[in-house]
């Protein structure tokens, strides 16, 4: 887990300076949360098998990773550090309870297909992984980009591995049968719709992620 | 019968793991030695055993429509359903560092056998995954009990298999980026094949 810190700026810097640029492109590729620092597995598994609950659940993720990281830096001098974990929780819960009912009130049948998953974010570890590693030390505009770079990184992944899971496993691109429309007979494959596709896809798009940026770990 | 039916579907059939990935990233991160793996998938399945019917009780006699009717007749219209995410999370924070500080008094050397898995579980999803698909399933108390004790064992025979098989891993030649992540990944792909021969299974 990276333990970056910001030292604090001699004069005022812009908005969007090189450094804040980095804190939202960085998490696209070389800092990705799933692939490279290993945070929020779970989700990106489950709900994957299309693209549509898979981009609901991207802007949910987003939505509660940006604002929990802005309060927190907000609060982040008045939060004993003995019960920081609870207190992070309970911020955090509280976003994604709205991020919950929104969804039950606005797009009641993709709730459903998500089930526990919306309220699984709270435990998801990239929003308490950034909380811990970046919101703690950081003021609140970078702890923001910080946020919506990793939710930004997030969604790269799950969106790949939506597409790919749905192209094979149903032949269909959002919905859409792509197989039917460009005439080929098309089955579907099983596989790639159960947990188990799933696993071997992110197995091999690590692979292949690790294969282009030189990245070693020690077995 | 039913509940041992339920018992061994939750162990094999719904795996935390293998069907829903829930507590992935401690499971993938904690699997490297057989034995640290089994203290934390204990500590799961203590964790999971109490808060899963402890939250089944704050869910049926505080959270639920009318469930405060019990109290007065005047709370009879309350609904305080949308609260049960905050207070799921609370109840299991609460309730390992519970834990944590009972077991440090009264048993020292579990303490130092599980002591460092125990905050780590607070934010292990299959804890408050247990809790929510007993909130999605219309459990009773006896079978949420049991859904939680069972789903702890599935996570613990789980992290051990991986532990076991990522040990052997370490002499055996890995394509460079393939070592770490990636192999571990395609693992638990092919473990979750092997489980899905339990699929239908019940007595």
């Amino acid at each position: 887990m990276s333990t970056e810190t910001i030292q604090a700026p001699v004069k005022r810097e812009s908005l969007f300076s090189k450094k804040n640029r980095k804190l939202l492109s960085d998490p696209l590729d070389s800092n990705n949360p799933v692939s490279v620092q290993v945070l929020g597995i779970c989700s990106a598994l489950a709900v994957t098998v299309q693209m549509e609950p898979a981009f609901f659940m991207c802007l949910g993720l987003t939505f509660v990773t940006s604002f929990s990281n802005l309060f927190i830096s907000i609060l982040r001098n008045g939060i004993p550090s003995r019960i920081r974990i609870i207190v992070q929780l309970a911020v955090v819960s509280l976003f994604v309870i709205l991020v919950d009912e929104l969804l039950k009130a606005y797009a009641f049948d993709i709730s459903q297909k998500l089930s526990v998953f919306v309220g699984l974010i709270i435990t998801n570890c990239i929003v308490m992984g950034r909380l811990e590693a970046f919101a703690m030390a950081n003021k609140p505009w970078p702890s923001f980009l910080d946020g919506i770079g990793n939710g930004i990184g997030y969604s790269a992944i799950l969106m790949t591995m939506a597409f790919i899971r749905e192209l094979l496993g149903s032949g269909s691109i959002w919905g859409f049968k792509v197989m039917e429309a460009v005439n080929i007979s098309y089955l579907g494959n099983g596989v790639m719709m159960m947990p188990a596709g799933a696993c071997i896809l992110i197995g091999i798009l690590i692979w292949a992620q690790r294969a282009r940026n030189g990245y070693r770990e020690e077995a | 019968m039913e509940l041992v039916n339920l018992g061994i579907r939750s162990i094999f059939v719904d795996n935390m793991i293998f069907a829903y990935f829930l507590g992935m990233c401690s499971y993938l991160a904690v699997s490297k030695k057989v034995s640290t793996a089994f203290g934390l998938g204990v500590a799961v399945i203590f964790v999971l055993g109490f808060t899963v019917p402890l939250n089944w009780l704050i869910q049926t006699y505080f959270l639920n429509e009318g469930a405060m009717a019990w109290i007065s007749a005047d709370l009879a219209t309350v609904d305080l359903s949308f609260l049960s995410f905050i207070i799921f999370i609370s109840v299991i924070a609460a309730f390992v560092q519970l834990t944590e500080m009972a077991v440090e008094k009264f048993s020292p050397s579990l303490y130092n056998a599980l002591g460092i898995f125990l905050p780590l579980i607070a934010v292990n999803c299959s804890i408050l995954g247990g809790a929510l698909f007993m909130l999605q399933r219309p459990y009773n108390f006896a079978e949420a009990t049991v859904f939680g004790f069972s789903s702890g064992i599935g996570w613990l025979l789980a992290i051990v298999a991986l532990a076991a098989i990522r040990e052997k891993l370490k002499y055996s030649q890995v394509p460079g980026p393939l070592r770490g992540l990636g192999i571990t990944f395609i693992l638990v792909g092919l473990m979750s094949f092997g489980f899905l021969s339990f699929m239908g299974f019940s007595i």
